[in-house]
């Protein structure tokens, strides 16, 4: 199977965001790698897996300047809103979660119990991509 | 939810921070556990319980520091099944201030520690220079201590 267009080489890549892991840099870890896929998709400027009741980062990848305990605590809060409001309407477990903003796009998917996978992209990424290798992330994770 | 203040360059700060952090309880003390500001409590027993503790909880935080060769340690988090506190020293033109924050589920550990560094730099900004003040008496000691308690609960 070819990659996809949207997936860029990493290593080398002038603006490929860096590992700033919160719980370890191992390239082998499997959050790691999850990590790494995602930060593939272009248009990509950091992911990062947050517990989801702390809001605090367990381990990033992001490029420099992205403020993670900033876009940490504040997907965690976003996404325990929209949960209630969810949950109030009847609509069922949050599975995605989708914000544009002026200046980018925040995409948070739940992998309960504990974690999100929450990525921050620029105008020009391919949600679909990046959607996809976030629910396949969450979904090893909830396992 | 009431806040007052005893030193009122705190209260557009505390009432930014309390705002942003969605917490329920904060006090603003010096390192001898005095108030110099709080929001949300209701009794006067109860703020200087968790101002003399979070005090205590500081020195003893120190110590150990120093035990270790670190100046000092940076904020301290406990969780709880309802509730969770968030304790932090932070260094002013006043002097050193500790914020004990008390929150629930409705935030997080994450958006009160965010907040908190904001909450800091605002501190900094708005606390007037320290100025020599005179060996606290024990005669002088209960009146200051009453003159406190009746300026935050307004009595």
């Amino acid at each position: 199977m070819s990659a996809p267009d949207d997936i860029r080489p990493r290593a080398g890549a002038a603006d490929a965001p860096s590992a700033r892991a919160g719980a370890g840099s191992n390239a082998s870890d499997p959050m790691e790698r999850a990590l790494d896929r995602i930060s593939r998709v272009r248009g990509m400027r950091g992911s990062m897996w947050v517990s989801a009741d702390d809001g605090l980062p367990v381990a990033q990848l992001l490029m420099e300047g992205v403020p993670g305990r900033a876009v940490a605590a504040l997907a965690a809060s976003l996404v325990r809103k929209v949960s209630g409001s969810a949950g109030a309407v009847g609509a069922g477990r949050v599975r995605f979660v989708q914000m544009e903003a002026a200046g980018g796009t925040l995409l948070v998917a739940p992998a309960p119990p504990d974690l999100l996978v929450v990525a921050l992209a620029d105008a020009r990424v391919n949600v679909g991509l990046a959607r996809l290798e976030m629910m396949r992330a969450a979904a090893a994770a909830s396992r | 939810m009431t806040t007052t203040v005893v030193e009122p360059w705190a209260e557009q700060p505390l009432l930014r921070y309390v705002a942003e952090s969605g917490a329920r309880l904060v006090v603003l003390m010096t390192p001898a556990g005095q108030v110099l500001a709080q929001h949300g409590f209701v009794r006067a027993v109860d703020l200087m319980a968790a101002s003399a503790l979070g005090a205590a909880i500081v020195a003893a935080s120190g110590a150990l520091a120093e035990q270790v060769g670190e100046r000092s340690f940076g904020a301290l988090f406990h969780a709880g099944e309802r509730h969770g506190i968030h304790l932090a020293s932070c260094a002013t033109p006043r002097g050193a201030l500790i914020v004990l924050t008390v929150f629930g589920k409705e935030t997080s550990i994450g958006l009160v520690d965010l907040f908190y560094d904001e909450f800091a730099a605002a501190l900094r900004r708005a606390a007037p220079a320290e100025q020599l003040r005179e060996p606290v008496l024990a005669e002088d000691f209960e009146a200051d201590l009453n003159r406190s308690l009746s300026t935050l609960f307004q009595r």
